[in-house]
């Protein structure tokens, strides 16, 4: 088990297109690590390049205290699953399980007994004998998870492991994945592009944008206090309230209301300034009455999340979301109010947090 | 509904010419070898052995078809393996010049035709002593064959997907490593249709062994045929309906195992 | 050698360039060694002996005697004189009767025929008439050959025993006409397969709204099949084309007799280079069935660029 060092990573095709620009990233040992962003943000082109498939046009790829960099894919001693999981179609799962032991020329009867154990710790004995084929989704993926675990590799890459499930198996392999890696230890990046998987799985993850890591951090950090504006947009299951607003002393004026300065940025703010006001749907207390420092305006739609409401108040013209419990959703029509919450709310300048 | 009965009746007469003109040639490869006496005329086979008896002890026949699966066999071990190796390599590395080459590969398999070359291609089997040489008629063969089979085969090649090499070289596993086990695997069917195309083109081929072998020892059963019914005048045709229909009936079977199998596909066609 | 071979699907540039990754790792120089095999044999045995005819037929290359033993270079000489041949431009004439009536008209129009009056059949008599169709195309040229040599027999021949018909000998007085309709049995299951293919995809709604329409059966063929199958018939027309050019089978039959009636120019090339002993001359003729196949091949090829 290693940790994964990348420095100055730089990966540019020969198309001309830059996908990774000068990325600087420690995973340390045994992290459980996410990497989020949206499609073609060049979250693949990066696992492939620390994996050694896309040679790196700048920078250096560090595993463990071994510098990579020009390390041929099948000595870094890494292992990847593949979005497709790439398993064989002319095995059988204990061929397939065994194949990395092949390639290191383990005797034959070690590495089916190998297989045999790997595969039973997954669940896999009843189907030892089937082709990939013969196997559903679910099962596919437990066989690839296997076939990785069998090689004792020192990191393991996944690339969008759970995108080719179904929407219930999604979540059950999401338990089971992270269950899995805290009790093998092993240093594993994987790629997202499902936001709630990144939250709901890593132990620290980035946000990735056009080549470039805009931040990184736990699940918390990361959902509490976006570092910008693209990443508070990007998390989250409703986007988070990005109103373009002017500080006035200990308010800042947001369409045509008055709302407290947040917490985390008091003192930092000059008069006057033009910011961004952030506050998620969560932290924004709806009521019916009117009270200080809210948002007033009409509920244009309602929508139902199942526990929770989503509710839109059209607030002089400018959308504003918040949620309302179960139960105290309003009418549509209705004139209600959202006040944010001073210790979540956050203040965005020329696209950056502003935070001490 | 006299029109209709009309058309019905048109189809049936349409239907039937057809079949007759397809049917007719062939009678006599169906009934001449179980009939005494065979001569050119079609007639009521009476299930006799002799012909295959004669067959059987005519000193060239066997042989010839014995040499038929050795240049057939031969040449399409050569084409299938030196065609993948080389389609690989083309379908996953952009080579200097690779489309040019690919352009160029699939003019040649179509301009230079045995008809085209037999002149120069007699001249070199004559320079480089490979007159009467079997070995040398299966080289030529296979120089011949290759470019339409690489084309082929790249095909194949290109409709994989490359996940499948790249998880088993994340693996460690060496370019030959992975050709052995995964990519040879995968495109078997591939491999089945290249080799199959390549024995049939070789089982009829009559010009190339025609120009470059004279000793009848080797000649394959093509060559053979074409002696037994020019040479000497008067056609062999006791000989000649038992070793047609023998030197025939592994062309229909593959036919059969190929069309059962894979199906028809269009890559120019089985044959030819 | 390999008789013409043109697979109708040419490389889609899309889909090379997302597989054209080095997947397995193999690198330029193996790269290299995996593609070298192939490449010295097809250098040695095809385009070497292409561009070694084009060198002959500049000499007075022979068999035996003193040419034989020191070629000298003749400039232009043999294409003078193939060119101002009587012999060559009759055959030049045979071959092109015989790749008319028997590729560009009698395969494709039966070919067609029987696909179109099969299209929506299923059953034994569409087994059958295909199981036919393709047999005459898959059996090796010297039986088929001497299948035909035994139909057509003056004696005893089964056309004759048909149709009553005494001493009636069409290899001997209509040899052309014969190998045309040999050529057209042999090679339409080719067109056939082909159009059947073709057709399988012309979309039914079409025909149907046609049909309701009131259109008769020739105009459904001529304003909803032939504009979607247009592609197939181009497609088709040169392939056959090109091979029936090249097919030495005709020699199978009538090894260019009686008096050279059926010489065409693949059987004129053999007889003038390999029995006459004239390569140089040989050679010319060959350039010029190089030269032609060339501009077929490019046609073709032009033809699916242009479709992709
Ligand atoms: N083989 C390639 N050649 C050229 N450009 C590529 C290649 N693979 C990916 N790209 C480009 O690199 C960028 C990042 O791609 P990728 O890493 O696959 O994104 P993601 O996995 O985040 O969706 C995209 O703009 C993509 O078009
Ligand atoms: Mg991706």
């Amino acid at each position: 088990m290693s940790a994964i060092e990348l420095r100055g990573l730089t990966k540019v095709y020969p198309g001309g297109v830059k996908a990774l620009d000068s990325l600087d990233l420690v995973i340390p040992d045994g992290e459980f690590f996410a990497l989020l962003g949206p499609s073609g943000c060049g979250k693949t082109t990066l696992l492939r390049t620390i994996a050694g498939l896309e040679t790196a046009t700048g920078g250096a790829v560090v595993i463990g205290d071994r510098d990579v960099t020009g390390v041929q894919p099948g000595a870094r001693d890494i292992a990847m699953v593949f979005q497709d999981y790439a398993l064989f179609p002319h095995m059988n799962v204990t061929d397939n399980i065994a194949y990395p032991l092949r390639i290191k020329k383990v005797a034959r009867a070690t590495r089916q007994q190998k297989a045999a154990e790997v595969g039973a710790r997954l669940g896999l004995e009843q189907l030892m004998e089937r082709r990939p084929g013969q196997l559903s989704g679910g099962q596919q993926q437990r066989v690839a998870l296997a076939r990785v675990m069998a090689t004792q590799a020192q990191a393991f890459l996944f690339d969008e492991p759970l995108s080719n499930l179904d929407a219930r198996l999604r979540l059950e392999a999401r338990t089971f994945l992270k269950k899995l890696q805290h009790e093998l230890g092993v240093t594993t990046v994987f790629v997202t592009h499902d936001q709630a998987e990144a939250l709901a799985m890593a132990d620290r993850m980035a946000v990735m944008e056009s080549g470039h890591i805009r931040q990184i951090g736990t699940p918390a950090e990361v959902f509490q206090r976006p570092a910008n504006t693209f990443v508070a947009g990007f998390i989250g299951s409703t986007p988070m309230n990005l109103l373009d607003g002017v500080v006035r002393g200990d308010t800042v004026d947001v369409a045509d209301c008055k709302v407290a300065v947040p917490e985390s940025a008091e003192g930092l703010l000059r008069d006057g300034e033009k910011i961004v006001y952030g506050v998620r749907p969560e932290y924004n207390v709806y009521s019916a009455e009117s009270a200080d420092g809210s948002l007033g305006g009409t509920v244009s739609i309602v929508e139902n999340l199942g526990a929770t409401y989503l509710v839109t108040l059209d607030v002089n013209g400018v959308p504003v979301q918040a949620i309302v419990p179960e139960g105290r959703e309003p009418e549509l029509g209705d004139e209600g109010f959202a006040v944010p919450r001073r210790d979540r709310a956050l203040i965005y300048r020329d696209g950056e947090l502003v935070s001490a | 509904m006299t029109r209709f009965v009309l058309r019905r009746i048109g189809f049936y007469v349409l239907i039937a010419v057809l079949l007759a003109f397809f049917a007719v040639p062939l009678l006599w490869l169906a009934s001449a070898p179980f009939t005494s006496d065979p001569t050119y005329q079609v007639r009521m086979p009476d299930f006799t052995s002799e012909n295959f008896r004669a067959l059987f002890d005519n000193p060239y026949a066997l042989g010839s078809l014995w040499n038929s699966v050795l240049l057939a066999a031969g040449t399409a071990a050569l084409v299938v393996v030196f065609a993948t190796l080389a389609a690989y390599a083309l379908s996953r590395v952009r080579l200097p010049g690779r489309d040019a080459l690919l352009y160029t590969l699939l003019l040649l398999s179509s301009i230079i035709t045995g008809t085209a070359a037999m002149v120069p291609l007699f001249q070199l089997a004559v320079e480089l002593q490979l007159i009467d040489s079997q070995l040398g008629l299966i080289l030529i063969l296979t120089g011949g064959l290759l470019p339409a089979a690489i084309f082929m085969m790249k095909d194949f090649m290109d409709s994989t997907p490359k996940s499948y090499e790249e998880s088993a070289r994340v693996f460690g596993a060496t370019p030959l490593q992975i050709v052995r086990h995964v990519v040879v695997p995968l495109v078997r069917p591939g491999l089945a249709t290249i080799a199959v195309w390549a024995v049939a083109n070789v089982w009829g081929n009559f010009l190339m062994p025609y120009l470059l072998l004279s000793d009848v020892e080797k000649q394959p059963a093509a060559v053979i045929m074409y002696t037994l019914y020019t040479e000497g005048g008067q056609a062999n045709i006791q000989l000649l309906g038992t070793f047609g229909l023998l030197y025939s009936v592994p062309v229909v079977l593959m036919y059969l195992f190929v069309s059962k199998k894979y199906g028809f596909r269009f890559h120019g066609g089985i044959k030819r | 050698m390999a008789q013409a071979t043109l697979p109708p699907e040419v490389l889609d540039d899309a889909k090379a360039r997302r597989y054209n990754a080095d997947a397995a790792g193999l690198g330029r120089l193996r790269a290299g060694a995996f593609v070298a095999p192939a490449l010295a044999l097809i250098s040695l045995f095809l385009v070497f002996p292409a561009l070694w005819v084009l060198y002959l037929g500049l000499s007075n290359y022979r068999l035996t005697g003193a040419a034989a033993a020191a070629p000298q270079s003749v400039g232009f000489d043999n294409f003078v004189k193939a060119l101002t041949d009587p012999e060559f431009w009759s055959s030049t004439w045979l071959t092109f009767e015989f790749v008319l009536g028997s590729a560009v008209i009698g395969q494709v129009v039966l070919g067609f025929l029987i696909a179109w009056i099969m299209r929506d059949r299923t059953g034994p008599i569409k087994r059958i008439v295909e199981g036919l169709v393709i047999l005459a195309w898959i059996l090796p040229s010297a039986v088929v050959s001497f299948l035909w040599v035994a139909l057509l027999d003056r004696d005893g021949g089964t056309l004759n025993t048909l149709l009553h018909l005494q001493d009636f000998a069409p290899l001997l007085d209509h040899p052309m006409l014969s190998i045309i309709v040999f050529n057209i049995w042999r090679g339409a299951a080719f067109s056939m397969m082909l159009y059947g293919a073709a057709l399988g995809n012309v979309p039914p709604s079409h025909l149907e709204s046609a049909r309701l329409a009131g259109a008769s059966g020739w105009q459904q063929l001529r304003d909803v099949v032939f504009p979607h199958i247009r592609g197939h018939v181009l497609t088709n027309l040169l392939l056959i084309s090109l091979w029936t050019f090249n097919d030495f089978t005709p020699f199978l039959l009538t090894a260019g007799g009686p008096d050279g009636k059926t010489e065409v120019l693949s059987v004129h090339v053999y007889q003038v280079a390999l029995q006459g002993g004239e390569l140089g001359y040989g050679a010319a003729v060959s350039t010029v069935i190089l030269l032609i196949n060339l501009v077929v091949a490019v046609f073709y090829l032009r033809l699916l660029r242009s479709k992709k």
